[in-house]
């Protein structure tokens, strides 16, 4: 039987821990969570991301949501901001495509280039 | 909308638009009365009832980006389908409460979804925000109290990974009614 007083042991294991995410100058991870966003589906792509992120102890990269960024045929929409460098803006998210994400872009600096908006829109448009 | 609980997320956001700081949720199930009843109450900063008049027409919305919100027009929609009805009431300053009452029952009411999914997204994402859900099936209630659950992990944060992932956990056994 689960009890709130759980709450108290998780609160004891962690006391000592130094709290790395008071450190807010990492990686942010936006997901637009309007009505468009979770019609289509955004709700899972931001529970995965936040599943990733953990897998991989980043303890520098926080997730959190946005309104309605304005092109919601293209919803999941999913913007990284790595400190120091430009926005890239991921469209059409999945659950599938978050690790990739994770990986080469918050991890190893290498943005997905094919999830990117420039990318499918261009494709679309030929 | 795929099903009730991305309605719920979707109208929370609309709470989270208003700027409230306490949001109640509740889901009521009565499957012998044949009714389903979700509310969604904030302290946000409320509409004057010439707005609430005319809130669920899609071109109508409280945000100064664009000209269309369609949140409370497709719940009004799933609404309509299975037989129930939305109402809301608003005050200025007060807050907001919306009550979408279902057929239980009706062939085209929205299946439940994932509401532990629902809920641990709004802790995740709105750490400054106190929730209050309640899952009601029958006789039986479970409550998530987020102030509640403030009081006993100090210092830390709700949206700690550790804390979320206890979250889902009790979230989960509460709705199965494996919590008294």
């Amino acid at each position: 039987m689960k009890s709130i007083k759980e709450l108290e042991e998780i609160r004891k294991k962690t006391l000592e821990k130094v709290n790395l995410r008071k450190d807010r100058k990492g990686t942010r991870v936006v997901v637009g969570m309007a009505t468009c966003g979770i019609a289509a589906g955004a709700r899972p792509v931001l529970l995965s991301f936040v599943e990733e992120i953990n897998k991989r102890k980043l303890m520098d990269v926080t997730v959190s949501q946005t309104g309605c960024i304005g092109v919601c045929r293209l919803e999941p929409i999913v913007e990284v901001y790595k400190p120091g460098q430009d926005k890239v803006t991921y469209v059409k998210m999945t659950p599938d495509k978050v690790a990739k994400v994770v990986s080469e872009h918050i991890v190893n600096d290498r943005p997905v280039i094919e999830y990117t908006i420039g990318y499918v829109e261009n494709r679309q448009n030929k | 909308m795929r099903d009730l609980s991305l309605h719920i997320l979707d109208i929370v956001q609309n709470s989270i638009d208003a700027a409230a700081d306490f949001i109640q949720v509740t889901v009521d199930v009565q499957p012998k009365e044949d009714r389903l009843v979700i509310t969604v109450s904030d302290n946000g900063r409320g509409m004057d009832e010439a707005l609430v008049e005319k809130i669920t027409d899609p071109f109508v919305t409280g945000r100064t980006t664009r000209k269309v919100g369609l949140g409370l027009a497709l719940l009004e929609a799933a609404v309509q389908r299975s037989d129930g009805d939305l109402s809301i009431s608003s005050r200025p300053g007060v807050g907001t409460t919306v009550t979408a009452r279902f057929r239980y029952r009706h062939i085209d009411r929205p299946p439940m979804g994932d509401l532990t999914q629902t809920i641990i997204s709004l802790i995740l994402c709105n750490p400054d925000i106190d929730f209050l859900f309640r899952y009601i099936y029958g006789q039986r209630e479970f409550k998530l109290d987020t102030r509640e659950i403030r009081a006993h992990i100090g210092d830390m944060d709700i949206n700690d990974i550790r804390i979320v992932d206890w979250i889902r956990e009790y979230v989960q056994a509460g709705i199965e009614g494996k919590i008294d």
